[in-house]
């Protein structure tokens, strides 16, 4: 039999190509409802000690670094409801595959990211699924973290000269990691409440994160993560308190057939179609 | 985003006094190095064009564009006359100092053929894309793929909605619209003349785009 040949299935007038990419956005829009908040089975509150592999307190301006084997998850919860906390992320066994922000949110449609989303390398493959959002898609895929120059940068240790800044800590991170600045890429911000306006202004919206607010990731390759935990530069100055957070390491239930994150969107269908390629 | 009070900011820098000036072929990559003081203009040749472009530090290209430094300094998600492109040190790398079309984007990224198979199927994934044209390109300076971070889309138009929504719209360019920016640091600026078809930001028809330097004040 003769090999397909892919090009036979590419539109080929500019008009064929216009009418399906119209197409794919309105489906992906319409699909779009089915990455819901709500219940969601196995992703307990408060995980079973029996599922719990590791439990790190990250205190206020600090971070933190780890290893997760595919399979397993990070849950993140934010104790105190305090926000800005930074996460990036690397496949372990080649790390130039990485986080990559601009296509997440291009490939989904939708620079808001909530349970039933998922995250994209820039190898189009999906690093993580999100699984559980109490938190209710209060996170923020655009401006990333503070720096040394942020006004809000706030020396958290007493007697240390140093600013902790989100900047910093990645970079911390990724050398522990074996990485460097080279390494680091637009990170994703979770509790991070920002919104644009119609003009793409960037607005803070006050008061969404709830005490105890957690996101579950589920790690869809094997990986090197980094976490920031400082505050925002553009939260207002009532909740840019630094205050611990919980990184958890824990035992997720295999994906079922009708995985959430896996059925959600076409595009998620086909990153996993990537990523069984790679894992095959 | 609206484009109705977005007044052009012109240039009153003459093309016949420019030390450099190039057409970047369609769907073609293209570099190089802008010295501090220095103007480049990058020209929409024939309106509609996206234009995918990243900044290094000429002598240490660990320092490079960072989207997140950018749009976080000026508070909002797109890049236009006055936008002070940051790198990842938040160092000043380029000031826009003229922008007749008022529209481009740097929250989407380039195209790959990896996010190609992903957005357009997998049928997709043999088409030449601007990570690629990126690739070729960097690798003339002795970079590789931990080098390319997402980048700014000149002439680009993708609106961000308050709910998050997010697409890449018809372009608003009209031949022979241009952005210019003056290096506040040596740079290479590195282009990828778009060659994405499969959807808008280039009308589904790629067409060239012209490069010019002047000499600093």
């Amino acid at each position: 039999m003769t090999p397909r040949d892919p090009y036979a299935d590419l539109p080929t007038t500019p008009d064929d190509f216009r009418r399906r990419y119209d197409e794919l956005k309105r489906s992906a829009e319409a699909k779009r409802a089915r990455a819901k908040p709500g219940a969601m089975p196995g992703n307990p509150v408060p995980l079973p000690d029996g599922l719990v592999i590791h439990e790190e307190v990250i205190p206020g301006g600090w971070y933190w670094t780890a290893r997760i084997e595919r399979g397993q998850s990070l849950r993140l919860v934010s104790d105190h409801g305090t926000s800005g906390v930074a996460l990036m992320f690397w496949n372990a066994a080649e790390p130039t595959e990485r986080y990559n922000a601009a296509d997440t949110i291009k490939l989904q449609w939708n620079a808001v990211l909530t349970k039933g989303c998922v995250l994209f390398s820039d190898m189009g493959r999906v690093m993580f699924s999100i699984t559980d959002d109490t938190a209710e898609g209060w996170h923020d895929t655009l401006t990333g973290g503070s720096s040394p120059a942020s006004p809000l940068a706030d020396p958290t240790t007493p007697g240390n000269p140093i600013a902790r800044n989100t900047r910093d800590n990645l970079r911390l991170g990724a050398a522990k990691l074996g990485l460097s600045r080279r390494d680091l890429a637009p990170a994703l911000g979770f509790f991070t409440p920002i919104r644009t306006d119609d003009k793409g202004g960037f607005l803070w919206q006050k008061g969404k994160i709830q005490p105890g607010a957690h996101v579950d990731l589920r790690a869809e390759m094997d990986m090197l993560i980094a976490v920031s935990n400082c505050p925002h530069p553009l939260a207002p100055k009532e909740e840019s308190i630094p205050k611990p957070i919980r990184a958890l390491l824990w035992r997720s239930p295999p994906p079922t057939v009708d995985d959430l994150c896996r059925i959600a969107s076409d595009e998620a269908i086909r990153g996993f179609e990537n990523n069984a390629a790679y894992y095959r | 985003m609206s484009t109705d009070t977005v007044q052009p900011v012109r240039s009153t820098l003459e093309p016949a006094m420019a030390r450099y000036d190039h057409i970047i072929p369609a769907t073609g990559p293209w570099s190089g190095l802008v010295r501090k003081g220095e103007s480049l203009r990058i020209v929409d040749v024939e309106g509609c064009q996206a234009v995918d472009t990243l900044f290094y530090n000429a002598h240490d290209h660990d320092e490079r564009y960072s989207m997140q430094d950018t749009m976080l300094a000026q508070g909002a998600a797109y890049i236009q006359a006055g936008t002070r492109i940051l790198s990842n040190d938040g160092n000043c790398m380029a000031v826009v100092t003229a922008d007749t079309c008022g529209l481009h984007d740097t929250a989407a990224g380039a195209c790959s053929c990896e996010s190609n198979t992903v957005r357009f199927g997998h049928q997709t994934r043999y088409m030449h894309a601007c990570r690629d044209n990126f690739l070729l390109e960097i690798a003339k300076y002795g970079m590789t793929k931990r080098d390319v971070v997402p980048n700014i889309n000149f002439f680009m138009n993708v609106p961000i909605r308050p709910d998050g929504k997010l697409a890449i719209a018809d372009g608003v360019s009209r031949p022979g619209d241009y952005v210019e920016l003056r290096a506040e640091m040596d740079v290479i600026a590195v282009i990828s003349n778009c060659p994405q078809v499969n959807n808008p930001c280039n009308g589904f028809n790629p067409t060239p785009v012209r490069v010019l330097i002047w000499p600093g004040a």
